[in-house]
């Protein structure tokens, strides 16, 4: 690649063609303010609109100022980055945003974590000298995502994400001038658009027009009523992101110390949907050996590749992308969902509650969780499995509002029934982990035989669709992962084609799992976080006893006491569910 | 669960669908296709925008996007005599505003809306090029040049 030369405030620096004056003044190490911009690039997610004229310089012989981020270098290129007309700009533009910018700061949900707020901050805004109209829209209220578009910047990563990422085609730029804003079609509500409740648009918005649907005062008043018992399950994904929220490094495993902290708060029991998702692989596996097996045995009929189907993201897009693929998925319940389902069954009964006086509060990184949890398939005479759904970030403001933090709490260990794991179920929320996990169970219930090498590294990683093999004692099991609905979507245009050589097909809707969910403390584009919180759960595998699923002994006294075998007619009335032909159709009118 | 229904009538799904097909249901044609199913529904209420989505496999949010974005799109049906009101510069300082709130007086509707009985739909427009005549005001194909707003009685009687 051909190297040009440019000088950046007097210093000549030599940068590859096609590099940008922004990211060439950061190898001189000036950090230009940006906006609109976003590159997460270990993903491949990249927005440039150049649209918000923050991170504009000065460039010599050039008339106008330059915006930073999509202005490639080229050669004896002059650029200052702080000249006084270009930090007068810069406040001009930001000014002019704040201008059509409620100044509800205090408020916000995202007060503290609102890139606009730290940019008023860092660029030194005192004042605004411009006074107009303020835009105002309807708010849209659905069971995950809150949109106050009188918030939104019109960065447009929202759309970036519905659209290029996760192929959603939900969020739209719609109408013109001052008018403009993002919606679903015809400005309806998320909840009559195709919307999977993914939250990667709110895990990239730089403001509070985009934020979860806060469920934490309803679980306090839950938490005070003296005839309810609640009960909290905590998702893999949450122990390896929760710290950040107290100001500790990316990638700080904290499973002990929220344990405590969610004690402390005054939940009666704390338990762990990683047993769940040991509970969900005892499931999957059987269902997958079994479609296996009659495929072998030269059943044409039976339904393969299975999906996983543990993501209510995922599963929301295929009931309204895909649903001619409806009977493919796995019908084991998702993690979240097994644990409900039990919950309100098995521990009411051994904790003698009642159904309707136990509470279940699940802490999920997830924001289609809170969905999911209200989708009525999943309720028993109206009452829900799962209560309320709470995200990694409400559980951190749940905490700092009780018991103010958790980073030095003596580590404390999950409630006995539903609080053994191992380390197969600590990897669901990575992608590629659950696959792993249904392996090493797999290999176990096929071959009789003892696994003796647990990981199967081929499985990991942030390539967005990867495929690989697993040799279960000479049976070759073809297997197939993606992360990110766009990048699922690949794989099913080829399994819809009949192209798929799959027995299996991981799918998770965030990119990189779990871990980049759109519930988890705001990564601010800044990939190296997700990386640090993936690496975090398979040093928890690691550092596991119990690393299959059905090692987990909790899980045996279950089957034992309670469910009899998987797939057993319980197992498959508490823990499997059916998927729904969601896409819209047209009716003709004779 | 139940599924979203977007209702039709025959004869207009068919017509969507052949506009579609002949721009060979390609996406890249989506302003064509609805500049071509505009001209034969005279709008492009909701469901036809839903069965063009479908027809092209694009998101309805990106059709809707394009048609709230060009002005000569519309949502609601034009009435039989379509009035504009000029709103470019030399109209707007002789007084082309005060003529629009006589306008929407008297028709009690809003700009971009029709009357109940379909005869007067409402729009403005920048410029029409007769800047001599300011303030412009045109219905169906007539024209009308320096308009009052005590004229504007007369004029719409005329319909």
């Amino acid at each position: 690649m051909s190297l040009i030369n440019i000088k950046i405030n007097g210093k000549d620096i030599q940068v590859a063609a096609g590099t940008t004056v922004l990211q060439a003044a950061k190898k001189v190490g000036i950090e230009i303010p940006t906006l609109c911009h976003m590159n997460l690039h270990d993903l491949n997610i990249e927005h440039n609109p150049g649209g918000c004229r923050i991170c504009v310089v000065e460039v010599a012989g050039r008339r106008n100022l330059a915006p930073a981020c999509v202005t490639k270098v080229t050669e004896g290129m002059e650029v200052k980055t702080h000249t006084m007309r270009v930090l007068n700009a810069r406040k001009t533009v930001l000014e002019l945003i704040l201008s059509d910018h409620p100044f509800e700061c205090l408020t916000c949900a995202k007060n503290g974590t609102c890139d606009l707020q730290k940019l008023a901050q860092d660029l030194g805004v005192r004042e605004i000298h411009y006074q107009g109209e303020q835009s105002s829209y309807k708010e849209d209220n659905s069971p995950s995502i809150i949109r106050d578009m009188d918030k939104c910047i019109m960065c447009r990563r929202c759309e970036t994400m519905c659209n290029e990422v996760q192929t959603c085609g939900v969020l739209s730029g719609v109408n013109r001038g001052f008018d403009a804003v993002v919606a679903p079609a015809f400005e309806q509500d998320l909840i009559q658009s195709p919307c999977t409740f993914c939250g990667q648009c709110v895990a990239v918005c730089p403001t509070g027009a985009l934020t979860e649907r806060d469920y934490t005062n309803r679980v306090i008043r839950a938490l005070a009523d003296p005839t309810k018992t609640v009960i909290v399950q905590t998702a893999p994904a949450v122990r390896a992101a929760l710290g950040e929220e107290f100001g500790l490094e990316p990638g700080t495993l904290v499973t002990g110390k929220m344990v405590a902290a969610l004690r402390k708060i005054g939940f009666d029991k704390v338990y762990d949907t990683d047993f769940a998702a040991d509970l969900t692989i005892m499931e999957e596996a059987t269902e997958l050996l079994g479609r296996l097996t009659k495929f072998l045995n030269g059943d044409k009929d039976v339904k393969l590749p299975l999906l996983t189907s543990c993501c209510p993201a995922w599963v929301n897009f295929l009931e309204y992308q895909f649903p001619e693929l409806k009977d493919i998925p796995s019908t084991a319940k998702s993690p979240q969902q097994m644990f409900g389902a039990v919950a309100k069954t098995y521990i009411a009964e051994k904790l003698g509650v009642a159904r309707e006086d136990l509470i279940v509060v699940s802490i999920m990184p997830c924001l289609a969780k809170k969905y999911e949890a209200q989708r009525p398939e999943f309720a028993v005479n109206g009452n829900p499995d799962v209560d309320f759904a709470l995200s990694t970030r409400e559980l951190a403001h749940l905490i700092k509002q009780s018991i103010g933090d958790l980073k030095d709490l003596e580590e404390e260990d999950y409630d006995k029934l539903m609080g053994q794991s191992t380390g197969a179920g600590v990897i669901f929320g990575n992608t590629g982990g659950v696959i792993e996990a249904a392996c090493r169970t797999a290999y176990e219930f096929h071959t009789g035989k003892t696994l003796e090498k647990v990981d199967f590294k081929q499985l990991r990683g942030l390539e967005g669709v990867r495929t690989a093999s697993v040799d279960i004692d000479g049976l070759e099991l073809k297997l197939g992962i993606a992360h990110g609905l766009g990048n699922a979507r690949k794989l099913l245009e080829m399994v819809k084609n009949g192209e798929a050589d799959f027995h299996a097909i991981e799918i998770m809707a965030c990119p990189g799992g779990c871990i980049g969910g759109g519930g988890q403390p705001l990564h601010h584009g800044d990939s190296s976080i997700l990386k640090a919180r993936a690496a975090a759960l398979y040093r928890a595998d690691e550092e596991m006893k119990l690393r299959k699923s059905h090692e987990n002994p909790e899980i045996i006294s279950l089957y034992k006491e309670f469910l009899g075998q998987p797939m057993s007619e319980k197992a498959h009335h508490l823990l499997h569910t059916e998927y729904f032909d969601k896409k819209k159709v047209i009716y003709i009118e004779k | 669960m139940s599924r979203i229904q977007i209702k039709l009538k025959e004869q207009d799904y068919k017509a969507i669908r052949e506009i579609c097909h002949s721009f060979n249901n390609d996406p890249e044609e989506l302003i064509n296709v609805l500049h071509k199913t505009q001209g034969h529904f005279g709008y492009l209420p909701a469901e036809v925008q839903e069965a063009v989505a479908q027809e092209l496999n694009v998101p309805v949010a990106k059709v809707y996007g394009v048609v709230t974005f060009y002005s000569f799109f519309t949502m609601s049906p034009k009435g039989q005599f379509p009035i504009s009101i000029c709103m470019g510069t030399a109209c707007y300082v002789r007084g082309a505003e005060k003529v629009l709130e006589e306008v929407k007086k008297e028709l009690k509707i809003n700009v971009g809306e029709t009357t109940p009985d379909g005869k007067f739909s409402l729009s403005c427009l920048r410029c029409v090029g007769a800047c001599g005549l300011a303030p412009v005001v045109m219905i169906g194909d007539k024209t009308f040049g320096r308009v009052a707003p005590e004229d504007v009685k007369k004029i719409l009687a005329e319909f």
